[in-house]
């Protein structure tokens, strides 16, 4: 079978692109689109690294087609900053150090950004259970957690610690 | 090595012909957050994949006559968003909301849970619990099937092989009626169910159960539906005795097996405690004493 056309939408600009049946859309990300900041930890769905926003929606980009992207609007974590500007969860996460070696950064960037879309206020519980989605070996969530609640009283324009 | 094949058909009749006209195994898509693993790992070779979301009214819910229709590939997160769904049946929405993390909540649908056919699947015993009925379609037409005749064995549905899930009715709510789900695992998120049970009951002005449903889940090779536990608590306000009824009625019909998440004399103990909660968890919400998540 030849391969499909796909027409959609990453980060904000229109794209085109060709995949197979069976190429994830994290495939098609990472090795047709060349956007390797989406990483495969796991390939089924239990790790998060992989996190990217389908439709305002956060999903694991290992677990869709790359052939389901089609009209769809898609974020990864290439288009989480506002050119050289740092999203306010990811100049929190360089202020708490809430990373160590860095692989799982991009998909807790990119589900706390969605969390904040949806929930600018959220308790420290809510932010957990939100991203209990997301494995992180390195950190121990707690830094992680506190870089995500100051981004969050940063982005409602509270006094910061 | 064969060839994937893909369709995403627009309408019932061409994904109908899609499914009837594939030689080799041919997959419905609808949230993928199963099928694409078990393809990963190889357990299942696809020839060919149809992914039903471009079919109008499978994505998404709407409310008929008091009723609620949720589209059979729907994500839980939208759902879980869904005011009425909230209000009307809230086990439902936290057995939804209990299934994997966010991530896999913007994709995996009921359908998928039911079809995906785990004993283990949170949705099932809330649905069964509920007494949604699944509306079918295919090369005969459109059948509609209670839910609890779907599930037929681990990994095996009563589906034939040109019928798929369109969506589910939920039943119009009569007053001081209301559903709750529990699970139980041995930590507060992301794991599969050591025993899931979901309960649905409708009471009277006094807080007599009318007319009730009980359904466990991880205890045999399906989800059971279990009426000697619902008989239990009709006739009925939650005293002792009657929980003690419920606790008995439910371990009577568990047929686990022992695995790592639990042994068969754990599992079966646990079914009852988990009755007894969820049916005081669903009674005060009948009574309108309690609205709130149970997690």
């Amino acid at each position: 079978m030849s391969k499909h056309h796909v027409t959609t939408t990453i980060n904000g600009e229109p794209v085109e692109f060709l995949c197979e049946t069976q190429q994830t859309m994290l495939d098609t990300l990472r090795d047709v689109l060349g956007l390797t900041g989406s990483k495969e930890g796991c390939a089924s769905g239990d790790c998060g690294a992989c996190t990217i926003i389908v439709d305002g929606k956060i999903v694991c980009s290992c677990l869709m087609l790359g052939v389901e992207a089609e009209g769809k609007s898609v974020t990864t974590i290439e288009g989480i900053a506002q050119g050289d500007r740092l999203h306010p969860v990811q100049q929190k996460f360089l202020e708490h150090a809430a990373l160590q070696c860095g692989f799982c950064t991009p998909g807790f960037i990119v589900a706390a950004k969605a969390l904040l879309d949806e929930n600018p206020n959220p308790t420290e519980t809510e932010a957990r259970y939100w991203l209990a989605g997301n494995l992180c070996r390195c950190t121990g969530y707690d830094k992680i957690i506190r870089a995500v609640m100051d981004a969050a009283a940063e982005m409602r324009g509270e006094a910061v610690r | 090595m064969p060839t994937l094949n893909y369709a995403a058909p627009s309408s019932v009749d061409e994904a109908v012909k899609l499914l009837a006209g594939s030689a080799g195994l041919a997959k419905v898509l609808s949230g993928g957050t199963d099928l694409l693993v078990q393809m990963r790992s190889g357990r299942l070779r696809p020839e060919l994949i149809v992914d039903t979301k471009k079919i109008p009214g499978i994505i998404g819910i709407r409310e008929e006559g008091g009723a609620f229709v949720v589209g059979a590939a729907t994500p839980g997160a939208e759902v879980e968003a869904h005011a009425g769904m909230n209000r009307a049946w809230p086990g439902v929405v936290e057995a939804l909301d209990l299934i994997g993390s966010q991530q896999i909540q913007g994709r995996c649908s009921l359908a998928g849970n039911l079809c995906n056919a785990s004993p283990a699947a949170d949705s099932v015993p809330a649905i069964f619990a509920a007494g949604a009925i699944a509306v079918v379609v295919g090369s005969k037409g459109r059948r509609e099937v209670p839910v609890e005749q779907i599930p037929a064995s681990p990994g095996r549905t009563t589906l034939a092989k040109d019928e798929f899930i369109l969506e589910f009715k939920f039943p119009p709510r009569t007053p001081r009626s209301a559903d709750a789900y529990l699970r139980f695992i041995p930590r507060t998120e992301m794991d599969i169910a050591v025993v899931g049970c979901g309960i649905n009951v409708t009471l009277d002005e006094k807080g007599v159960c009318t007319a009730a449903r009980v359904a466990v889940g991880a205890v045999a090779p399906t989800v059971l539906l279990v009426k000697d536990a619902a008989d239990a608590l009709v006739g009925h306000s939650l005293d002792e005795e009657t929980l003690k009824k419920l606790d008995a009625a439910a371990r009577a019909a568990c047929k686990p097996i022992n695995d790592k998440r639990g042994t068969i004399e754990y599992r079966t103990k646990v079914a009852g405690v988990l009755a007894r909660r969820v049916a005081a968890i669903a009674f005060d919400r009948a009574m309108g004493k309690a609205q709130g998540k149970t997690h």
